[in-house]
């Protein structure tokens, strides 16, 4: 076995690339050129920031919500209350719905927080902030009555039974649902609609009873379980099957870089998992690893050697050899 | 670029290790002025393969990176609601937007362009690893950024990601729809991680010098017209 | 109210999208590419300047 590492190899080595250079030179003025390189960037960033400036689409508060989708508001009230939606049957870390997680063949990382960030759905997005209300009319009151007086097995019939009428009526409208056994849920969710037009949802959800706040968990989780948040990403292209781990709302650049985490998430085995984000997300780590320990890498470090891009970078000196 | 002036020969030996140092201090100065003494911190030359456009990129991504940093800077003093209503912090936070992506796209070239001329050669390993170790906080760090646009995006963006995070199960401490926690990432503890390896990727660069050409021999002209090489007496340059 | 509204029915700029079969990519993020790739090219093909050694 040789003992001379391959040219391509990471090691010193004694060739050439190994030792310090002691053949020509050229002048070279560090301090000049990094000016330059500032000067000529700053020229840029000021350039295209004057000529395309940057996007700010407004975010969603649970009021404009309210007032552009009600229907998909109440919808979304109901499954909350049902225990019925995503963020219900997430897993840690918001609750411990079982088999709920992802894994990696048989590795749960999802599972190793435990429940840190718990969100109860029905009490968290809709009875507590109900009950913040100062002089509910007595209707509300009544109907907040009678779901804590009810069995959990009654509250979720009710619920299941009204997101099926929902789902019935035309284009989902409250109004023209059927009638049917609902108990509460009708009023608590007209409710909360109610509370949220006028604005008073949003500070109640996002303050929990602290004055200072900056956790926006309940507001993400309940605007992501409704179909209106989900919609607006769709028209943006954000949606991760329109490679919108990748893009920016409007014309805008966005993150380029990230354009193999946007493709894993078009192809298989990826696309259709319901472990989609761990295998991704493992595959990443691998190829990056992978990437940065190249030098070690016999057969990939050898790929500059045979396919001679660097006859190009360094024809001057090929020239004059 | 053509000046008739000759630059001065390189330094022949390198100077010779301090002796009779024996504290931390000193054994440490002694480390640091072997690997990479002012005159290799500072040159006023470079080999004379150092002769394309394909070495500009690493100078404008770390450009870049000061453009980064300066219109951050702004950002912070204002917080994270000014870009909104002010016509000067909305081209405040285009400025930060654009130097971003012109980072990334400088600095991806140059990580081609190192590919191409297998840079790691030579003993450079670690240089191409803080490259690419930079690369990726640099990644991280501007996702932390897109979380804090406290728009749509930053709140469709925090709703996906959440997914990512819950499922290798750091979600519960990388909350990224907490909008105060991922600030202190985004604008102090990233950037320090960026300009921390940035700054050792450099020194690298400057300790080891650029690499030299592939198939480069010593009978190759360049290396015949300076005084004959002696074996070095350095070979264990780490 | 109106306005808001207005701004809750079209918040979003959706912008212009190219799709090639699976692949759809953003105008923006093409341009950026698409520079990236002509910088790289021209970077190896253009003279340099001073390219001629000095002793």
């Amino acid at each position: 076995m040789s003992k001379k590492p391959s040219p391509m190899s990471w090691r010193k080595g004694d060739g050439v690339a190994g030792r310090p250079w002691r053949g020509r030179v050229r002048e070279y003025d560090l301090f000049k050129e990094l000016t330059i390189g500032v000067v000529v960037v700053g020229l840029l960033v000021l350039g295209l920031s004057a000529i395309f400036s940057s996007p700010d689409d407004a975010g969603v508060t649970l009021k404009s919500w309210a007032g552009a989708a009600p229907s998909d508001f109440v919808a979304t009230a109901t499954a909350e209350l049902g225990g019925t939606s995503d963020t219900a049957g997430y897993g840690p870390p918001y609750n411990s719905t079982p088999d709920a997680t992802q894994k990696l063949w048989f590795i749960d990382l999802q599972s190793l927080s435990g429940v840190r960030l718990p969100i109860d759905t029905a009490n968290d997005f809709v009875i507590t902030p109900l009950k913040t209300l100062p002089t509910p009319p007595p209707a509300l009151a009544l109907a907040l009555a009678l779901w804590s007086a009810a069995t959990p097995g009654q509250q979720a019939d009710w619920t299941a039974a009204y997101t099926a009428a929902l789902a019935q009526a035309p284009n989902g409208d409250p109004a023209q649902v059927a009638a049917g056994s609902y108990g509460p849920v009708p009023a608590l969710t007209q409710a909360l609609l109610a509370m949220a037009a006028k604005g008073n949802l949003d500070g109640v959800l996002q303050n929990a009873g602290q004055p200072y706040n900056l956790n926006y968990t309940p507001t993400i989780l309940f605007l992501g379980d409704g179909a209106y948040f989900q919609g607006l990403a769709a028209t943006a292209h954000l949606t991760g099957e329109q490679w919108g781990v990748m893009n920016e709302t409007g014309n805008t650049p966005g993150q380029s870089w990230l354009w193999l985490f946007s493709l894993l998430y078009q192809i298989e085995p990826f696309k259709s998992s319901a472990n989609a984000d761990i295998l991704v997300v493992s595959t990443m780590l691998v190829l990056s690893l992978l990437l940065t320990l190249l030098p070690f890498i016999p057969g990939l470090r050898a790929l500059p050697q045979r396919i001679p891009v660097h006859r190009l970078i360094w024809k001057d000196y090929y020239r004059q050899r | 670029m053509t000046r008739p002036a000759e630059p001065e020969p390189p330094v022949t030996e390198p100077p010779e290790p301090e002796t009779g140092v024996h504290t931390w201090t000193g054994k440490s100065r002694r480390w640091f002025l072997k690997h990479l003494p002012p005159d290799k911190l500072l040159p006023e030359d470079q080999p004379s393969y150092v002769a394309s456009w394909a070495y500009v990129f690493g100078m404008g991504a770390v450009a870049g990176l000061v453009f980064i940093i300066v219109s951050g800077v702004v950002l912070s003093f204002n917080g994270p609601q000014w870009y909104h209503v002010s016509s000067l912090g909305h081209f405040t936070n285009s400025a930060h937007l654009w130097s971003v992506e012109l980072f990334f796209m400088f600095m991806v070239v140059h990580l081609w362009m190192k590919f191409w001329m297998a840079a790691w050669r030579g003993g450079r390993v670690l240089t191409w690893i803080t490259g690419m170790v930079a690369f990726l906080v640099s990644i991280v760090t501007a996702f932390t950024g897109y979380l804090l646009q406290t728009n749509f995006d930053s709140q469709w963006i925090a709703f996906e990601a959440k997914d990512a995070l819950n499922a290798v199960g750091v979600g519960a401490w990388f909350n990224v729809a907490n909008v105060g926690q991922i600030f202190m990432w985004h604008i102090m503890l990233l950037p320090l991680a960026v300009g921390a390896v940035v700054a050792l990727h450099v020194l690298l660069v400057r300790a080891h010098g650029v690499v030299p050409p592939l198939d480069a021999a010593d009978t190759d002209a360049q290396l015949q017209a300076s005084t004959p090489t002696s074996p070095d007496p350095e070979a264990k340059l780490s | 109210m109106n306005e808001v509204m207005a701004a809750a029915a079209a918040p979003i700029t959706p912008g212009t999208y190219y799709n090639w079969g699976d692949v759809s990519i953003q105008s923006g993020n093409l341009v950026v590419i698409v520079v990236m790739l002509i910088l790289f090219g021209l970077a190896l093909v253009l003279p340099f300047p001073g390219g001629k050694s000095r002793k």
